[in-house]
């Protein structure tokens, strides 16, 4: 059970974070498709920036725990920075230029990828970068040992789950997500945002820079999307980019549609696709009860129908939920002044 | 009036052409700009290197290898034009895939699913039916239709819940990519087409001139059995190169569409539902059947292109693919938007992106660079279009403000805040030829 839930926050986490990365730029009145490149494009930023740091002998002599997470910190801040930055190729093609946000967003998810495996290629010389020393779990993942705690002792349900072979990125996450999510409800900066997505001629008579609150929208969106991709690497792919998230972007939006662009019904609806994507990724090692027993394993299903299911789950809970579903009404349609 | 518009008409084609070339100069230069800072910030490559690499970028199709010394030779390739035009078959398909979708008014991104399951029905059926039973160009025929309509079906996917369920169909396609990759590559960890006569090669299926054959009784794959796409003398002219008829069959399909779309009623419903659904339907036009019907095309076209590229008897596929998708799927969407959505334009942009495969190819064979710079020129050149279609646009709906009245509209179309360089070049070119 331990094992179950610490390997869907894995999941969840990252997802929860990228959804909500779509719906401030959504609610600001941009479709962000470019989620899964931003997120490639983190990844990738926030590895580099790992294996710089190892480069420079910083980290070399003792281990320093506080210095290794302030280091996952750090590198979570430049993939967010780098992120936002990536973004302001669509909010400027998407605002300034009134273009098309999809196929916008489509050359992003088609740039971020070749990009990176450009300069993979040529830093690496393989289609993978990874740590330059060590791996992110003897690294950045906090353990009993970390604090000093001898691994045999027991630590309870609750801390052999929340505080043990756990990383700090996981709980950053969550914290900034109710950060913003209070910033989108709570302050007069959210409402303005959101009234932009909404009818934004409005907004705009009663003075909001609608343009300004895009860019806003858009830009917190790349700053997320950028960070949350960081974190997926790190946490699930062993701190490695390989230009390449599974579509974890675009399942990001589905959970953004599925949780109907509120934060709340999005950590629901994360916590199901994580644990989807988690049984996906280690159905053969699942013990569920704990009594020795790998149930799905046992099942004989093939791998490939679990690899499968997240993808068909989004299909069949859209199909149920899109009747019902309320996407902000000015989505995808640029803003022009002189139109009434 | 009638000959006014009638050369404007033409001026529209013009300016579309001269749209579609300055977005790929602008990519080139981009892809030249990557190049030259990569090689001045790396140790190992320096001004030299990246001033090759930008020759090799915009000249990589006549680049005949390096001579003894060392230094690049440039002339006639007949390998790379050949491979040029054999590659250009399945993104002229993919390519007529996304732009007859653009037409009723749907993105098709899922053409990488449609293309799979082409190539998973193409290859089941090239390998599922024994030598002896049927003569190998009655089984290629029956191989690339059966990839067809398993293309077809895959596409109608998207179709139907965007018609009855109002499912974002990007979204849609997305998913079923995905779900597409994953059965494809569970189908043939269970079949037996896996490629064990060559044990040199693991994870490859077997080429479709393979044939089941029986041995002393025992049903085993030898090669030689005659599936594969004619030559037609192709490779004569291109010697050394993987070119066949496919490249022909490619072209007479685009120049089906091409009738399809603007000569018959189906055509015309299917363009009418893209401009205005609610019009359409308004006008008596069942606009749910013909989105089905428009992703039912699409994806045929790209289940087509996946059935000439593998039945070309010189291509293995590689069937772990739950992990990736095939760019061939994802590069129609350039290539359809740098035609802007013409069929017959298609067959010219594919061409352009298949020679840019090529000049990856060179790239990463004569100097430290790699083929994913061509990725980069093309992911700029659809950033580009994507407000290319918008001027287009706006030019449209001003003249029709100028019928009309003489609108205010008629103001500059579009005045982005700041002339930021390459991006405001395309807008104002528009601006201006209005």
């Amino acid at each position: 059970m331990t094992f179950l839930i610490q390997q869907t926050l894995l999941y969840a986490v990252p997802l929860m974070i990228v959804a909500l990365a779509g719906v401030f730029a959504e609610r600001s009145g941009i479709i962000n498709l470019a989620l899964e490149g931003i997120m490639i494009f983190g990844a990738f930023v926030g590895v580099l920036f790992v294996r710089l740091m190892q480069g420079t002998g910083l980290f070399s002599g003792s281990r320093n725990w506080l210095a290794m997470q302030a280091l996952e910190l750090l590198a979570m801040l430049v993939a967010a920075a780098l992120g936002a930055l990536f973004s302001l190729l669509l909010s400027f093609a998407s605002v300034n230029l009134r273009a098309d946000q999809t196929i916008g967003g489509t050359a992003l998810n088609l740039m971020a990828p070749a990009l990176v495996l450009f300069l993979i290629r040529i830093i690496a010389n393989q289609n993978t970068l990874g740590m330059s020393e060590g791996d992110a779990a003897s690294w950045f993942m906090i353990k009993k040992s970390t604090f000093g705690i001898d691994s045999s002792t027991n630590l309870g349900f609750l801390g052999e789950t929340f505080l043990h072979k756990i990383y700090l990125a996981t709980y950053v996450c969550i914290i900034l997500f109710v950060v913003l999510s209070i910033l989108l409800y709570k302050t007069r900066f959210g409402l303005r945002l959101r009234s932009c997505g909404e009818n934004p001629q409005a907004a705009d008579s009663l003075g909001i820079n609608v343009y300004k609150m895009r860019y806003a929208g858009t830009t917190i969106s790349g700053a997320l999307a950028g960070m949350g991709g960081f974190v997926y690497a790190l946490t699930t792919a062993n701190c490695a980019s390989t230009g390449d998230v599974a579509g974890f972007g675009f399942l990001a939006l589905a959970v953004m549609i599925f949780g109907n662009w509120k934060p709340l019904n999005i950590a629901g609806a994360a916590a199901l696709f994580g644990l989807f994507k988690c049984i996906a990724a280690s159905y053969a090692s699942i013990d569920i009860n704990g009594d020795g027993v790998f149930m799905l394993k046992e099942l004989g299903i093939s791998g490939h129908l679990y690899r499968m299911l997240p993808y068909v789950i989004t299909l069949v809970v859209l199909a149920f939920t899109s009747k019902k579903s309320r996407a902000p009404k000015a989505e995808g349609i640029p803003y022009d002044k002189g139109q009434r | 009036m009638k000959e006014q518009g009638g050369s404007l008409l033409q001026k529209e084609g013009t300016k579309t052409v001269l749209a579609s070339l300055i977005s790929i100069v602008i990519g080139l230069a981009v892809g030249s700009v990557l190049v030259l800072v990569v090689g001045l910030f790396s140790s190992n490559l320096g001004l030299a290197s990246a001033w090759e690499g930008i020759r090799l970028i915009f000249l990589g199709l006549f680049s005949t290898g390096r001579d003894q010394v060392g230094v690049l030779t440039w002339g006639f390739n007949p390998r790379s034009v050949g491979n040029m035009l054999f590659r250009a078959t399945p993104l002229i398909l993919t390519g007529l895939s996304v732009s007859v979708a653009f037409k009723t008014g749907l993105f098709n991104i899922g053409a990488p699913g449609q293309y799979l399951m082409g190539t998973m029905a193409t290859l089941a059926i090239a390998l599922g039916i024994p030598s002896s039973a049927l003569p190998g160009p009655v089984i290629w025929l029956l191989a690339f239709l059966g990839g067809v309509l398993a293309g077809a079906l895959w596409g109608c996917i998207p179709g139907l819940v965007k018609s009855f369920l109002n499912i974002n169909e990007v979204l849609a396609c997305i998913m079923t990519n995905w779900i597409a990759a994953n059965v494809v590559t569970w189908f043939f960890d269970a079949s037996n087409f896996k490629n064990i006569v060559e044990n040199t090669k693991s994870g490859y299926i077997y080429k479709t001139t393979y044939g089941l054959t029986q041995v002393d009784g025992v049903w085993t794959y030898v090669d030689g059995n005659g599936v594969q796409t004619a030559k037609l003398g192709l490779d004569k002219l291109f010697p050394g190169s993987q070119v066949n008829g496919g490249i022909l069959i490619a072209v007479l399909i685009a120049i089906g569409i091409y009738i399809l779309m603007s000569k018959t009623t189906l055509g015309y419903q299917l363009k009418a539902c893209g401009s205005n659904r609610h019009a359409a339907r308004y006008a008596g036009i069942n606009d749910k059947r013909n989105i089905v019907l428009s992703m039912a095309i699409a994806g045929a076209l790209a289940a087509a292109g996946a059935a000439l590229y593998w039945l070309s008897g010189n291509t293995e596929f590689h069937w772990e693919t739950y992990q990736s998708l095939p760019a061939e799927g994802f590069n129609g969407i350039p290539v359809a938007l740098l035609a802007a959505n013409n069929p017959i334009g298609v067959i010219f942009t594919g061409c352009f992106m298949s020679m840019l495969n090529v000049v990856g190819l060179q790239l990463t064979n004569l100097t430290a660079y790699n083929e994913y710079i061509t990725d980069v020129i093309i992911s700029v050149i659809v950033y580009l279009s994507a407000f290319s279609l918008v001027i287009k646009m706006m030019l449209n709906s001003r003249k029709k403000d100028k019928a009309a009245n003489a609108a205010p509209g008629a103001s500059s179309p579009d005045s982005p805040s700041e002339p930021d360089g390459s991006e405001a070049a395309s807008t104002e070119k528009g601006g201006e030829q209005a």
